[in-house]
């Protein structure tokens, strides 16, 4: 009995190291052994690169340190911001305006550096607005919002905003097909007629960087993903995917998912702008937004525009071309030298890599395969300049190094894949955490890559950090590539969705720094230039308070004569002149968010009392050794009351004469 | 003006002028402070004819401990000393022309008295800032004076002041000393030459 025992365990033992044996060993983490050493960036110290990421559905953009991961700011774009009073003042609220009025949030996709002969510049960076269709261009000197356009006849501007080799033009082009704006009602049944896509090209002023709608193209109702603007060769064509060429519009996940290949878009833009110069657009009207911020007003305004011009493509042989790719592409990405266009078909088991020259022969030759509305469908085999094989499941984008090599990231098997532009032979492969979306290179998309890292921007975290209830954040993984095989340095969770990140050496950005607004050129109307000019106006029920902010006291800090019925405005206006000495502002009970206040910048906070009494109001940044002291109080008395209006400031013992 | 030297006496004398005329068009002296918040430091250039520098956040931390706020035109000297100064350069140009001991001799008497009165007054002017505080300041530490150093560094709370010459400064007191050597070395060996 006893030995029978010993038998069975025996037997038990074995079988239990055979299981194990025989599980799959998960692939290696490839975790570099110096890593520590290659991320730290010790403190003081700056790092080497910006990463501009999206927020995704935080509808912000947040810049951070790599190779440290350090997040540095989050900029307000497409959302309000209660922590800094963007949209919440008087001066930011147009900047969130809309044809649909004041629109509070957006989902914020695709970072696109501003390009000079496409290398990055670091001037601008624009950034689109899925949600309500918006781009928006923010200056890396300030790291602020300048301008936001909306875009009409689209909804969902998905494949936006790429910039062509000299930030000629942004684009936008639709992910949801509509109609129209100016036949809107139709039945949803009636998409293949009535809906319709439309591709956006804003001209860039290569001065100012301001925005504007030049033309759109109208196009068949896909879907369109993502584009990329050619480089040297390929400089004149935009290249757009699309999916669900099937034209479903129910049960898109099955519905649009029936056809072996769907469209690479290629525009030829630079003939679109002579066509629309030559005079051959057609005006239509639309209404949309265009909001503009200015340095020297310290504020916003916001247009409506009503009409944009437009070219039916069916109407312009020559203009768009369609190359087959096989199932739903999602990126369509030029490599450095602008011949290549690697499109990665997310259901596909290839990623096909596209040959402009052979493009432009097989156009040149008609080498057609059928048409949509009479727009060319060019031969798969003629266009292709090869195929990557089993490259691994849902190949997404790719971005490319200095060394001739692409990186495409793969969604469901959760991984990067190093190939070879010029022979599409894969080289290397590094597991990431997990279900990577876009992956970024420094350069990654321009004709001079800085290589030397990607970052794989990742959905889901689970196990990869501390848990935090069922709410978790998503994430950026560093990884080296500077030698053969891929090596993961860092993992680091980030704001929102880190949908899209372009990242730049830091000294492009960090020597055209603003340190502080002069006071000298700030023309807000409402500016105070001097304490002895602080000031509170009454003009019916309306109030405005002239205040000023200086380490460390407002002034004025006592106000008595505010009324139950008044609307106050507060217009605050920094008096330093120093650099990171901004004031905070905020009132008791406002129904409103507090303001951060730059040196030499003036910004208004609107309030209506609600009830009789004392409202205490303060400076909310810690801005010196008496900020505790810097505060005041609103006297708010009833409607009608005659409490006369006036204000003070206690004398200051030492102050200029 | 018997007395004559040597070409090389009279060239180092031009010299000795143009490097004293040159605090025409740079700063004579600078005060630093430096503190923990302050990493890139805060600078008063002083000219000859004016102030430069970060005046208006130095007056903005210095209205906490109550000192007076520094203002150009509270000065006296900046009117006067650009026209004392020019007399003593152009002095410089006239002795090197007549390259006589003599005027040498007062030159540089002239100099000197010049970095003693000029020197003093600065002396005076930080004593007047450092001490005369307004007793209703937020700041006040027992027995603290805020006097920045007359040269080389002293801590003041949490700031570091330094106070040093500054090019304008060093080429006068390096044209200053040139004229010294002149009037020891090549003067005075003159006279000794001739005796022989």
């Amino acid at each position: 009995m006893k030995h029978l025992s010993h038998q069975l365990l025996l037997m038990a033992g074995a079988m239990s190291m055979f299981t194990v044996a025989c599980k799959p060993g998960k692939v290696n983490n490839a975790l570099s052994g110096d890593a520590a050493q290659r991320v730290y960036v010790a403190p003081g110290k700056y790092d080497e690169l910006y990463m501009f990421a999206s927020g995704g559905f935080s509808g912000q953009v947040a810049a951070y340190g790599i190779p440290s991961g350090r997040l540095l700011k989050v900029i307000p774009v497409f959302s309000q911001n209660p922590e800094n009073g963007y949209g919440y003042s008087e001066e930011t609220k147009p900047m969130l305006n809309t044809s649909h009025g004041f629109v509070p949030w957006d989902d914020s996709h695709h970072p696109e550096l501003s390009k000079t002969n496409g290398e990055d510049d670091g001037r601008w960076l624009f950034i689109n607005g899925n949600n309500t269709p918006r781009i928006a261009r923010i200056s890396l000197s300030t790291f602020k919002t300048e301008e936001i356009i909306e875009l009409p006849n689209v909804g969902g501007n998905h494949a936006s905003p790429f910039c062509t080799e000299n930030t000629e033009y942004v684009v936008g082009n639709t992910r949801f097909s509509v109609p129209l704006d100016d036949e809107p009602d139709v039945p949803i049944d009636s998409y293949k007629k009535t809906f319709k896509g439309a591709v956006s090209f804003i001209k860039v002023d290569k001065n100012s960087g301001n925005m504007n709608l030049a033309f759109q193209l109208i196009v068949p109702g896909f879907n369109y993903d993502l584009a990329h603007a050619g480089k040297g060769p390929s400089h004149d064509w935009v290249f757009f995917s699309s999916y669900n060429t099937e034209q479903a519009y129910s049960l898109l996940e099955v519905n649009a998912s029936q056809r072996d290949k769907d469209f690479i878009m290629a525009v030829n833009w630079k003939k679109a702008e002579e066509l629309i110069a030559q005079g051959k657009g057609k005006k239509i009207p639309a209404k949309y937004a265009h909001n503009k911020w200015n340095d020297k007003t310290h504020s916003a305004t916001s247009t409506i525009e009503t009409g944009t011009v437009t070219l039916d493509i069916k109407d312009f042989p020559g203009l768009v071309y369609y190359m087959p790719c096989p199932k739903s592409p999602h990126g369509a990405d030029v490599d450095p030298t602008g011949e290549y266009i690697a499109a990665s078909g997310k259901l596909a088991a290839v990623i096909p890599v596209f040959s402009f020259k052979k493009m432009l022969d097989a156009i040149d030759k008609k080498q057609y395969d059928g048409n949509i509305d009479g727009t060319p469908v060019l031969k798969y085999e003629a266009v292709l300049a090869g195929e990557v094989q089993k490259p691994g499941l849902g190949p997404l984008h790719t971005e490319f190094d200095d060394q001739g090599y692409a990186y495409t990231s793969m969604f469901v098997s959760s991984e990067i894949v190093k190939w070879k532009v010029s022979t599409r032979e894969i080289i290397d492969r590094i597991p990431t955490y997990y279900s990577i979306g876009h992956l970024s290179i420094p350069g990654g998309d321009s004709k001079k890559p800085y290589g030397k890292y990607v970052v794989a921007l990742n959905k889901i975290t689970k196990d990869r950090y501390l848990p935090t209830g069922p709410e978790l954040a998503q994430s950026a993984q560093l990884i080296d590539i500077t030698g053969n095989k891929m090596k993961l340095l860092l993992d680091f969770p980030t704001i929102g969705e880190p949908h899209y990140a372009q990242i730049i050496p830091a000294d492009k950005i960090v020597k055209q720094q603003v340190k502080f607004y002069k006071l000298e050129e700030n023309h807000h109307p409402y500016a105070t230039k001097a304490e002895k000019d602080a000031r509170v106006v009454r003009k019916g029920n309306r109030v405005d308070v002239y205040m000023t902010a200086i380490r460390s006291h407002l002034a004025p800090d006592n106000i008595e004569g505010i009324k139950i019925g008044d609307e106050v405005y507060v217009h605050v206006t920094n008096l330093e002149q120093d650099w990171d000495v901004p004031h905070g502002f905020a009132i008791k009970g406002s129904n409103n968010a507090e303001l951060l206040v730059m040196p030499g910048e003036t910004v208004t906070l609107k309030w209506t009392p609600d009830r009789i009494g004392i409202t205490p109001f303060y400076c909310t940044d810690f801005c010196s050794a008496l900020h505790q002291e810097m505060s005041g109080y609103f006297r708010v008395s009833a409607a009608g009351s005659s409490v006369p209006l006036v204000f003070r400031l206690g004398e200051n013992p030492v102050k200029e004469q | 003006m018997k007395t004559t030297t040597t070409q090389s006496s009279r060239i180092f004398i031009a010299i000795s002028a143009i490097l004293l005329s040159g605090a025409y068009f740079l700063p004579l002296w600078r005060i630093l402070l430096e503190a923990p918040q302050y990493p890139e430091g805060l600078e008063l250039k002083i000219w000859l004819t004016g102030l430069s520098g970060n005046i208006a956040q130095i007056n903005g931390l210095n209205h906490y401990i109550g000192m007076k706020f520094i203002v150009e035109a509270d000065f006296w000297e900046f009117k006067l000393m650009p026209y004392i100064y020019g007399v003593i350069v152009l002095l410089g140009f006239i002795t090197a022309y007549f390259n006589s001991t003599k005027l040498l001799w007062i030159w540089v008497i002239c100099l000197v008295l010049f970095a003693i009165v000029g020197l003093t007054d600065f002396y005076l002017w930080e004593y007047a800032y450092g001490h005369n505080l307004d007793p209703r300041a937020a700041i006040k530490v027992p027995g603290m004076t805020y006097q920045p150093p007359l040269f080389g560094y002293k801590q003041l709370l949490n700031f570091l002041a330094g106070s040093f010459p500054d090019i304008g400064g060093i080429l006068a007191g390096t044209g200053g000393v040139i004229a010294v050597a002149v009037l020891f070395y090549k003067h005075r060996g003159r006279t000794k030459q001739t005796k022989q």
